[in-house]
């Protein structure tokens, strides 16, 4: 019996022994796809015709010479297909299921983004669909579980535990456990057992694969450093495999600080002392957790980093310093958010705003013949309820209670 | 003696044998003590103590609601230890702990083999822990002589059940379909078909678990496995009707 899925000691695969068969299954197709020559282009076909790749490299030239340092560019996932990078990994996954015979396909989503992708390659595909979502993410992205009904998937709220993307995963095994015979999990992020970790970071490589070149066209050489935000990592893991290899790049993730590290309600497992080692959702790596083993509640203003575990993959990076890891505060967050709309006319999702915190904290020191990439995983529209509390925009408020008003006269 | 040859004894004098489960700290130490004595009174032949888990993969609503309200109670690792041992020092039967391998993995695991060790405990029931990534758990067991308790399920081949069998100790329990415990299953011919397999597969004891709640679904199991778990069914009870009726219920199994 061999042991697969390792980065230096953190990953594997803990799942129930009733699944042992669905991922071996699941780790053939997978290394049968990736040795395939004509997999990859069928994948890049798809994701130029469907989606919008390559994504651009956007220089982000009024935000540069406000703080007067590096040279920033922003490498634009917001503008994939259902507005975030999340399309990547799933319309990958779509052409496994495709040759795997499945026709279902099931996920869990933290901000909603996943889900939305899911549905809309189930939607495509012909397959069905369910989506598993924390009670609480239900109702703080209810757009996007609107849009998820409306493309034919079935959005079931999760009640237990703290009923976020952990108890949202739980759920999906738990459907996984009773249906695989017809059924794929669309894992949706670098994390979970092997294969998923290392199958997510392969079709997620797109984004770094694209941003490699494009910052050599754009600016001749390489960045001095990519920023991204990290909740399970896959925005991370995409655009970092881009820059791996070249020592001089250094990589950042940033992580949910939510009210402040210190304050103990944040989502930050690499960056600060709260995260330990642990097994858990089929897999090893750093988690916020008690004593005990017990998972903690996490804290973050946006869904999607809300999470108490991170990548094996990225904790093998950061135990290897090859990626340095920080964490944003909600406040900053909506800082850097407003500052972007302002400057450059882009509306970074919230997750990815953290990402662009720690960019804007670093660019000014750093030499004006420097680049920078911040990944922005994802668009902020989808944020706009929870962005609008924040700001505690007084006509937003109102256009709700007139229409909470008109709906309660129907 | 070697929980094999405890179980190979019962089953000589009984045509099948049951296994109870329950969920420690659920609804509080104090019922489990009471649960617990009503099982042993009322002849179970051993029991499985779940030592709760925030995140209980391959459980169903009853029994995850069941380690979150104990959690949430303040049920502590070490209080289900300490809980434990007065339970083993208390009755005869043979005591295993069944939970999920971050329990062990934060405790350190050969410590918590030392403590098993010492409290008396026979086995151990891991379903988020495979062969392939158990061998420092394989190992102590191995040296503690406590018993690995392997798991088979509906889709294991019968090469994967061979290969499960071999690290595996005390006897093998057989999910008895696929989903997460709690709901009714249904003992037809693809389950006969299934514990065959099992029984090619393996000498050791075959428990089923899994949706097992009434004396029609024990009966069902005799000639097809050594032992019936009762998990979820008994959880249920003590909700719905307090730990007093755990025992009727109990020797009305068989």
């Amino acid at each position: 019996m061999d042991k697969k899925g390792y980065y230096g000691q953190w990953g594997g695969a803990f799942i129930p022994e009733v699944l042992y068969e669905t991922f071996r299954e699941l780790g053939r197709a997978f290394e049968e796809a990736r040795s395939d020559p004509d997999f990859w282009p069928e994948y890049l076909r798809l994701m130029s015709s469907y989606s919008c790749r390559p994504t651009p490299l956007t220089h982000a030239a009024n935000l540069s010479d406000h703080f007067g340092g590096a040279g920033i560019y922003i490498k634009r996932e917001d503008l994939n297909h259902t507005g975030a990078h999340k399309a990547n990994n799933v319309m990958g996954q779509g052409l496994l299921v495709k040759r795997m015979g499945k026709k279902r396909v099931i996920a869990e989503t933290g901000a909603g983004q996943h889900g939305v992708a899911t549905a809309t390659m189930a939607a495509k595909f012909g397959f069905a669909c369910t989506i598993y979502m924390g009670e609480e993410d239900v109702a703080r992205q209810r757009p996007n579980v609107f849009w998820m009904e409306k493309l034919g998937a079935t959005v079931i709220p999760v009640t237990s535990g703290s009923r976020t993307l952990k108890d949202a995963i739980n759920e999906a095994f738990r459907d996984w456990v009773t249906s695989m015979d017809d059924t794929h999990y669309v894992m949706g992020t670098v994390c979970g057992p092997h294969p998923f970790p290392e199958m997510v970071a392969w079709f997620q490589s797109i984004i770094g694969r694209e941003a490699r070149r494009q910052i050599l066209a754009a600016h001749g050489r390489l960045p001095a450093r990519v920023f991204a935000c990290v909740g399970g990592g896959s925005n991370a893991m995409g655009i970092f495999q881009g820059f791996l290899d070249d020592p001089e790049v250094e990589l950042i993730g940033v992580e949910a600080g939510g009210h402040g590290i210190e304050t103990g309600q944040h989502a930050a497992r690499l960056a600060g002392d709260d995260g330990s080692a642990g097994v858990a959702q089929g897999y090893k790596t750093m988690f916020l957790q008690d004593s005990d083993g017990q998972m903690r509640d996490t804290h973050s203003v946006a869904a999607g980093l809300d999470y108490v575990g991170v990548s094996p993959i990225l904790s093998d990076l950061w135990e290897k310093k090859r990626v340095r890891f920080t964490a944003a505060t909600d406040r900053e967050v909506m800082a850097a958010l407003e500052l972007t709309m302002r400057k450059e006319g882009i509306i970074p999702a919230l997750e990815s705003a953290h990402a662009f915190v720690q960019a804007f904290k670093e660019a000014p020191a750093m030499s004006r013949g420097e680049a920078l990439i911040i990944n922005m995983s994802g668009r902020g529209d989808k944020d706009i309820f929870t962005i609008a509390d924040a700001f505690k925009d007084p006509s937003w408020k109102q256009f709700i209670i007139d229409k909470g008003r008109q709906y309660a006269a129907d | 003696m070697q929980l094999t040859e405890y179980l190979r004894e019962q089953k000589a004098e009984k045509k099948i044998l049951l296994m109870t489960h329950l969920v420690l700290g659920y609804p509080s130490f104090e019922v489990n003590r009471e649960v617990i004595r009503q099982m042993v009174d009322n002849g179970v032949d051993l029991i499985e103590m779940q030592i709760p888990f925030s995140e209980p993969m391959a459980d169903g609503p009853v029994i995850l609601k069941a380690n979150q309200a104990a959690i949430e109670n303040g049920a502590k690792v070490r209080d289900c230890l300490d809980l434990a041992a007065e339970i083993t020092a208390a009755h005869p039967i043979p005591f295993l702990f069944m939970t999920y391998y971050n329990i062990l993995f934060k405790y350190g695991v050969a410590k918590f083999f030392r403590k098993a060790a010492a409290i008396g405990i026979r086995g151990f029931i891991v379903p988020d822990l495979p062969p392939e990534e158990g061998e420092e758990f394989l190992a102590l067991a191995k040296e503690y002589g406590i018993a690995p308790i392997m798991i088979y399920a509906p889709t294991s081949t019968e090469k994967r059940m061979r290969e499960l069998a071999k690290p595996g100790d005390g006897f093998i329990y057989c999910v008895a379909r696929r989903g997460v415990t709690g709901r009714k299953t249904e003992f037809d011919r693809d389950f006969g078909d299934y514990m065959a397999r099992c029984r090619r597969a393996t000498d050791l004891p075959l428990a089923v678990g899994f949706g097992i709640g009434s004396r029609q679904d024990v009966d069902s199991l005799i000639g097809q496995a050594d032992i019936a778990v009762i998990g979820t069914k008994t959880i249920r009870l003590v909700d719905e009707q307090g730990p007093a009726a755990v025992g009727p219920f109990i020797a009305g199994l068989r």
